[in-house]
């Protein structure tokens, strides 16, 4: 199906679409759960295999396949790295968590639609034409939703609701802007084009700039709903929260870089077509405001996993940030702090998934004394809300810093006093909530039925929950003491792309 | 561009499409009961399938004859048919707890008109194509967008808030017919599908929500917040 078996390329892009599409399949024939649940690990193991062949590949040359519409470029292939390794993590963990559940009667659903969830992800970056890739994004609600409400609980149904609403409104306006940039181009081009991301970078600087700045804005405000940016974000805390564990994981780490990257490509675009600073302007004070609006739910949040989804928030104001100062420190930032984010997002998931196996709740107020009650997953986890506040010595810390002295450089270097502020607010904040559950005592069992019940249950947490914790938090934790020499390459490379004319 | 110079007739014929799709917008945000909602949703749907074929006919653009076609089987249909059956199971009629009475409502999307109005005229003239039926295009694009989301605030019922996320993308399909008759054919189709996913999916959720969650009210879902 893709040109020929041949190149190698073609082929590692093959199983990265057809190993996912194989789980669908295989869960979806199987109604037996440790199949399905095996068929999705194995797709994701090669998944991630085949997407680190890639990155070589695609920081060598930007080649285009199957009749141009898949595209595998440098920046694309970053985050692929990213939504692979969370796919993993989270396939792995899934395992454990979705047994304890004694859902097995619907567990080969389950998988069959994480597997799809994975493939529509992983599909989002390789989109060479605009519209497909909306499309792409698109679907990606439309799986994930029945992934948020599939304990059918009453809160995860709302929290469905609420996100394929808000998402497909917002992404509506996505496709708005996707049609203003189409129509400018249509100008100067011929009525019929592909529109793909290199032909809508050549024309642009053609466009009429008050075409070219609504079509931005428009687009930027339907992938920021995706995104999760501020005031966009409502839908993000409610569906990252009821999900299931390994949901939420795939949620933040996985879907909402999918989305990040197409805003980034379109500050690109908006350089080239040179409409004057607004475009950054905008793309910073939302993510200020990301970062305002994450540090204050964040201080008086009483839902655990509800602290993880606005920390997302916190991190895709980052991200945005980043970009949208832009140059090749920013840059490099945004693209380390994507990994980052991944990892540690998923080990926050996972680690709240375990607080909720062993507590039996997702109230902050009623977890207490955490390392008595599972002392490996809760040191992880507590080195993972150190590291998710930007403390050294992890990974996020490194991309921080670099996107504040990227930012001091442009005329945007009021953001990064702001930011600094906001960071600082966050990290005592959140670090709060860690020390009432490591460190408050607890209320004493005889009094509180929850953990009385709770601990005449317990079990220990299964090895399929403790494993990707690991294997999260080692990776970080190198990422922060070491900047590889290979990365910073690599983010030299995707920074010369994405700067092109009239980029700051 | 096409919509820069067309015969007086074929440009009429657009504009008249166009203006009559606006007003079955408005006829839904004026009515309580949900088959008014459908049955103008429905119409509309037709009217721009009438609209592509127009395009097609008057531009040589023959793949929208093939749009046409679809979106009047889809939208015109199909959707309606799927949204139909909903309705008849859930067992509601009206819209029973709306933000802001449908007399009101009109009010706001008569001003909702106008802002899109300003903005299709400042993009029009931008262009110098003021006074030319891509400005008219712009203006309904616009407005029904802002009237989809008006009905997605005001509405309460689940499927209302389904046939305003509809209204939105109708918008979108009737802008691009006029403003880029030449999109490729491939993403417009890939989009009318899509839609059809988009819908399948809300009749699951709208299932779920009444078996699980006791009513098909998108009010009573305010457990979540903070």
């Amino acid at each position: 199906m893709i040109e020929t078996a041949t190149t190698p390329v073609a082929a590692l892009l093959g199983v990265i679409l057809l190993a996912p599409l194989l789980a669908v399949l295989v869960c979806l024939g199987t109604r037996r759960p440790r199949v399905a649940e095996y068929a999705n690990l194995i797709a994701a193991v090669l998944v991630l295999l085949a997407v680190l062949r890639l990155l070589p590949a695609a920081l060598a040359a930007t080649r285009t396949f199957w009749g141009g519409y898949l595209i595998v470029d440098p920046l694309g292939a970053w985050v692929l790295l990213s939504v692979a390794t969370v796919y993993l993590l989270a396939s792995i963990y899934a395992i454990g968590y979705m047994r304890h559940l004694n859902e097995d009667a619907r567990l080969h659903r389950f998988y069959a639609l994480f597997a799809g969830f994975g493939l529509t992800t992983l599909s989002g970056p390789l989109m060479n034409n605009i519209g497909v890739y909306w499309i792409a994004i698109e679907l990606t609600t439309l799986v994930s939703t029945f992934l948020v409400c599939f304990e059918l609980g009453r809160e995860s149904i709302e929290a469905a609701w609420k996100y394929i609403v808000v998402v497909s409104g917002g992404i509506s306006l996505a496709l708005l802007g996707i049609i203003f940039f189409y129509w400018g181009g249509s100008l100067h081009l011929g009525a019929t084009y592909d529109l793909t991301w290199a032909a809508l970078r050549e024309v642009a600087p053609q466009l009429n700039p008050t075409v070219a700045l609504m079509a931005f804005l428009l687009v930027l405000v339907g992938f920021g709903t995706k995104v999760g940016l501020a005031p966009m974000h409502t839908w993000l805390p409610d569906a990252h929260s009821e999900g299931p564990a390994p949901v939420s994981a795939m949620l933040s780490g996985a879907l909402l870089n999918t989305a990040m990257i197409g805003i980034a490509r379109f500050i690109q675009v908006s350089d080239a077509a040179r409409v004057g600073l607004l475009p950054r302007v905008v793309v910073v004070a939302v993510g200020t405001f990301s970062l305002l609006v994450a540090a204050l739910f964040i201080t008086r949040q009483m839902g655990i996993k509800r602290l993880m989804a606005y920390s997302s928030v916190e991190h895709m104001g980052v991200m945005a940030l980043g970009f949208g100062f832009g140059g090749p420190l920013g840059i490099a930032g945004a693209l380390y702090h994507m990994l980052g984010h991944s990892l540690n997002k998923s080990l926050m998931f996972f680690g709240a998934g375990n607080a909720m196996q062993v507590f039996h709740t997702k109230r902050i107020s009623r977890i207490h004394q955490v390392l008595a009650r599972m002392p490996v997953a809760g040191l992880l986890w507590l080195a993972g809300a150190v590291a998710i506040t930007g403390a050294p010595p992890f990974g996020l810390f490194l991309s921080e810093m670099t996107i504040l002295r990227a930012g001091l450089a442009t005329p945007n270097a009021w953001a990064v006093f702001v930011m600094l502020l906001l960071l600082i607010v966050i990290f005592v904040g959140f670090l709060n909530h860690f020390r009432a559950m490591y460190f408050s005592p607890g209320v004493p069992a005889d009094l509180s039925p929850v953990t009385a019940r709770a601990s005449s249950h317990a079990h220990p947490l299964s090895l399929w929950c403790i494993v990707p914790m690991w294997l999260a938090v080692i990776p970080l934790l190198v990422l922060g003491l070491w900047w590889p020499a290979a990365f910073a390459h690599y983010f030299a490379v995707v920074a010369a792309q994405l700067a092109g004319p009239g980029a700051p | 561009m096409l919509a820069a110079h067309l015969a007086p007739l074929a440009a009429s014929f657009f504009s008249l499409l166009a203006i009559a799709s606006l007003l079955l917008s408005f006829v839904m945000l004026g009515s309580r009961w949900l088959k008014d909602y459908l049955v103008a949703f429905a119409l509309q749907s037709w009217l721009i399938a009438l609209l592509s074929a127009a395009v097609g006919y008057y531009g040589g653009y023959h793949e929208l004859y093939l749009i046409a076609l679809l979106t009047a089987l889809f939208r015109g249909l199909l959707l309606p048919y799927l949204i139909l059956r909903i309705i008849r199971r859930l067992n509601v009629d009206r819209e029973l707890h709306e933000r802001l009475s449908p007399s009101s409502s009109l009010v706001v999307g008569a001003l909702l008109v106008l802002f899109a109005f300003v903005v299709a005229t400042h993009l029009g003239s931008s262009l110098g194509l003021a006074g030319t039926v891509a400005v008219l295009a712009l203006t309904v694009m616009l407005s029904m967008k802002l009237i989809g989301f008006l009905m997605l605030v005001v509405r309460g019922e689940a499927l209302s808030q389904i046939l305003a996320l509809l209204v939105l993308e109708n918008g979108i399909f009737l802008g691009s017919q006029i403003l880029v008759p030449g999109m490729p054919l491939l993403i417009e189709l890939v989009i009318l599908f899509d839609l059809l996913v988009v819908v399948a999916c809300f009749g699951v959720l709208v299932r779920f929500l009444v078996m699980h969650a006791g009513t098909s009210s998108a009010h009573n879902l305010r457990r979540l917040v903070g």
